[in-house]
């Protein structure tokens, strides 16, 4: 190949690879703009504070953000001590070579490929026919009450959705923690789970935080898991019992965009939810993405 | 020396060893009760994959043990083309909901494959050559960018993916390509490109840039360009990588949801014409389950479709991380 | 504290082998040997600090008060309260210096606020650090320099008042300047503490001992008070280590 040809090959390839990453970002911003302009001029204080009304073809979205948050909450508050704990086991309790350290770890690499409608399934199959409808017999609650999708099963099932999220990111965390401070701490006659209380965990804590910002982000976007265990088409009031159904912004943002008897009513609704949607899973990634560059950056500032 | 030493030994072994101190008896129970609830903890991974395909399949089981259900979706009613109206050629339908349901999965895996396919065929090339740029041409501070991006791509939800696929791409790819469905394979597939990029970017470029340094600097070394370097040492050398990357996109296409419910027409027909609406297997649980009797064969053909799902994705995984093992042992096992 | 014909492995690797050397109470022993004789491997076997390590094991005993510290009865925790240790990197934790201090008091159940507070200033100004620190106390430890770091990480041990103080080349990271203070300090605090201390120098063995030891390729060549290890060693090894010929 001759000189010439070879630099024409190389620049077109090149540029090849610049244009697909180009195209993501353009993707990216095309989204956002349209999301942008067509949703910014209704997103206002009366469409974040009333319920829909008029058959969904007016109101705002109030109960789907107390919903989110809520089912959101609950998801956090059931993932969180799981999924550190697991982390805690993997990094800093299973003997080297461990084989039931392996099985853990393949079984969360599966858990996160499971398709998330999957997970609805389970979540019917096993928290509500399984579960709910065990402690109904158990209760002797003569009506269905725990065996019927409501906020508690769907956050739970979104809490086992998110497990691999939180795992993944303690165990970075985990591992951005010195040896020297565990090395030191139990040479000042520390028990294991004391250095574990007092030095690692504080240390590895935006790390933590930052798992918990990703799973946060991901289970309030997610929609296939709560369709059959909790997510109410349209329901004004607030959840209120364990049991509750919920409105939820990305359900709405379905049932907005594909059931709505006239679509161009529902248009500015439809981009608002969206709006509000994505600017709550950015904000929460952007956040996510700063404390760990931050840190990953003050770890490579100490070695 | 040694006689000393014996001496003493004598001495040490005539005073009586005592017991572990009552508080250290605690410390270490609480030790140990910790360490255990630890483990116990970490249980919880194993045992939600087990529950996962133990629930669903439990669902799933009377299509096997019942014998009405058995009739109605035999497996060959499921997977060999039927009979549907006389003097017909045989053919596979899924109409679950009729006087004789028809039960064939065909239309949908055919419905899966197609999106699939579309989405496969745009999002491979963008991702990993995307994922080339980033770890070989892109100057450091456009990298630098450029992951945080694809990172908060990687965090649209599915459903605003799937609205964006309805809303925008479907009358724009219809106006362009002349289709006579709005919503088809193609918008669905595109949306779902738009949900694998992420995933296929992300494996690939930690592969690319788990190459070692000694690997470019040899082949520049001997004159070769750059992307000479890129395209003839790096990327074979990721190879296993970018294949895990291709493997793990395609798992999370298959069992993608919401963007195939909103952007496919969900019509479960069979033909090769990527412009007809299709209907997806994850798509198909989604959009029946809301209005089926719990316990129906219906019911549990939703939930048999959920076992398939869940044994596809779990062969995909197992076979990315078997791939990204294996890059990782022989970049680390050759370069030291 | 003494060990008796101490073996110690890393899976198959004997790191050190037959080990009998007896650690006297208050005075300074260096270990001083070139490097991978397994002095550091020794001294942490001292205060099992190498039970951390997966694939050890060993043979022979250690002696504290002739009580086995490998025996059954012997709690782990209560081993290194009683033997403490210092590295050769300084590691303080990421904490206010006062919190460095406290930390072994704090772990071993001290609550009270001016136990703590005494404690802690006996144990800076035990490690000659309390007049450079005393108006920083709630500041960070990392915000210390590398000598006062080291000093800090030695108050830190002394906190929990040790009978013994383990010593990894603490002063193989500073200068010149720094490293005197900590001599200096060995020398005060010889008078409470049994320390043992690994050296690479071989002035400081013989500045701020009492008693050497002499280390070679995982053994023991040879023992005895600093002065005549200097000028008059028994073995030809030891002579031609201690005048430079190798190491
Ligand atoms: N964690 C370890 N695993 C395996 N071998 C080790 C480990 N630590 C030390 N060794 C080996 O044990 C020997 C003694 O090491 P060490 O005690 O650190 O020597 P010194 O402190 O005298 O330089 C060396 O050969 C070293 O390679
Ligand atoms: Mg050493």
């Amino acid at each position: 190949m001759t000189h010439a040809s070879r630099r024409a090959v190389g620049l077109a390839l090149t540029s090849l690879t610049g244009l697909a990453a180009f195209l993501m970002v353009a993707m990216l911003a095309l989204i956002l703009l349209d999301v942008i302009a067509n949703g910014a001029s209704h997103v206002t204080w009366t469409f974040l504070s009333q319920p829909p009304s008029d058959g969904m073809m007016g109101g705002g979205i109030f109960p789907a953000i107390i919903g989110t948050a809520a089912l959101t909450l609950l998801m956090t508050l059931a993932v969180m001590p799981v999924g550190v704990l697991t982390a805690v086991y993997l990094h800093e309790y299973a003997p080297p070579n461990s084989r039931f350290a392996r099985w853990v770890r393949v079984a969360v690499v599966n858990l996160a490929g499971v398709p998330s409608i999957v997970f609805g399934l389970f979540g019917l199959g096993f928290f509500i026919l399984f579960v709910g409808k065990g402690m109904d017999r158990m209760l002797g609650h003569e009506e269905l009450y725990w065996a019927q999708p409501g906020i508690l099963w769907a956050s739970l099932t979104l809490a086992v959705l998110t497990l691999p999220v939180v795992i993944v990111s303690t165990e970075e965390a985990l591992r951005a923690v010195p040896m020297d401070h565990r090395t030191a701490s139990l040479a000042l006659g520390a028990t294991q789970s004391q250095t574990l209380a007092r030095v690692v965990l504080p240390g590895a804590l935006p790390g933590i935080l930052t798992g918990a910002v990703l799973a946060i982000s991901r289970g309030a976007g997610e929609v296939a898991p709560i369709l059959f265990t909790g997510a109410a088409y349209f329901l004004p009031d607030l959840p209120s019992r364990l049991n509750s159904q919920f409105m939820h912004l990305g359900y709405h943002t379905y049932v907005l965009a594909t059931q709505s008897p006239d679509v161009e009513a529902t248009r500015p609704l439809l981009y608002a939810t969206v709006l509000v949607l994505l600017l709550l899973t950015f904000a929460l990634n952007l956040v996510a993405v700063i404390i760990r560059t931050r840190t990953r950056r003050k770890a490579a500032g100490a070695h | 020396m040694d006689r000393q030493a014996v001496m003493q030994q004598g001495l040490a072994e005539t005073i009586p060893v005592p017991r572990l101190s009552p508080e250290a008896r605690r410390r270490q129970l609480r030790e140990k009760a910790i360490a255990g609830f630890i483990t116990l903890m970490a249980f919880t991974g194993i045992a939600a994959l087990v529950l996962i395909l133990v629930f669903v399949a439990k669902e799933a089981l009377a299509l096997f043990t019942e014998a009405e259900a058995r009739h109605e979706a035999s497996l060959s009613k499921m997977f060999l083309p039927q009979v549907v109206r006389q003097n017909r050629p045989p053919a596979f339908v899924w109409q679950p909901v009729s006087g004789v349901p028809k039960v064939s999965m065909i239309p949908l895996f055919i419905g899966t494959l197609k999106t699939t396919a579309v989405s496969m065929l745009v999002a491979v090339p963008v991702g990993v050559f995307g994922a080339l740029y980033a770890a070989e041409f892109a100057p450091r501070r456009l990298r630098e960018l450029l992951k945080p991006v694809i990172e908060l791509l990687a965090g649209i939800p599915s459903v605003v993916l799937g609205f964006f696929a309805l809303m925008v791409m479907a009358t724009f790819l219809q106006d362009t390509l002349g289709l006579n469905t709005r919503l088809n394979a193609v918008v669905a597939g595109l949306g779902l490109a738009l949900a694998i990029v992420p995933v296929i970017f992300t494996v690939a470029e930690d592969s690319l840039t788990a190459v070692p340094r000694s690997y470019r600097e040899a082949s520049l070394a001997l004159g070769a360009t750059p992307w000479e370097t890129a395209w003839k040492v790096v990327l074979p050398a990721a190879a296993p990588g970018i294949l895990a990357a291709c493997v793990l996109g395609f798992g999370r296409a298959i069992g993608e949801t919401m963007i195939i419910l909103m952007a496919s027409g969900n019509a479960a027909i069979v033909s090769a014409n990527l412009g007809d609406s299709v209907r997806s297997l994850s798509a198909t649980i989604a959009a029946e389950m809301g209005e089926v009797v719990v316990g129906s064969t219906h019911y549990s053909l939703l939930f048999f479709i959920g076992v398939q799902l869940f044994l596809f994705t779990f062969v995909l995984n197992m076979l990315a991380s078997t791939w990204t093992k294996r890059v990782v042992k022989k970049l680390t096992g050759s370069a030291s | 504290m003494e060990a008796r014909e101490l073996t110690l492995r890393y899976g198959t690797k004997t790191a050190i082998s037959k080990i009998s050397l007896a650690i006297l109470e208050r005075q300074v022993t260096a270990l001083i040997g070139p490097s991978g004789c397994g002095k550091s491997t020794f001294l942490r076997t001292l205060n099992r600090m190498n039970d951390l390590i997966p694939g050890t094991n060993h043979t022979g005993t250690i002696l504290l008060d002739s009580m086995d510290i490998y025996d059954r009865s012997v709690d782990v925790v209560d081993l290194r309260r009683r033997v403490g240790m210092v590295f050769q990197k300084s590691n303080p934790f990421p904490k206010s210096i006062f919190e460095n201090v406290a930390y072994g008091l704090r772990v071993g159940g001290m609550k009270d606020k001016n136990e703590l507070n005494t404690r802690v200033e006996k144990s800076l100004r035990g490690a000659a650090l309390w007049d450079e620190v005393k108006d920083r106390l709630n500041e960070s430890a990392l915000g210390l320099s590398g000598g006062q770091q080291q000093r800090l990480c030695i108050a830190r041990a002394m906190a929990v008042e040790p009978e013994v103080l383990l010593m990894d080349e603490p002063a193989s990271a500073l200068d010149p300047i720094a490293t005197a203070k900590i001599e200096e300090l060995i020398h005060e605090l010889k008078a409470q503490y049994t320390i043992a201390i690994v050296t690479h120098n071989m002035q400081q063995a013989a500045r701020v001992s009492d008693r050497t030891a002499f280390f070679y390729m995982g053994e023991l060549v040879e023992c005895g008070p600093t002065e005549q290890i200097f000028t008059n060693p028994r073995e030809k090894r030891t002579e031609d280590y201690v005048t430079g010929k190798f190491g």
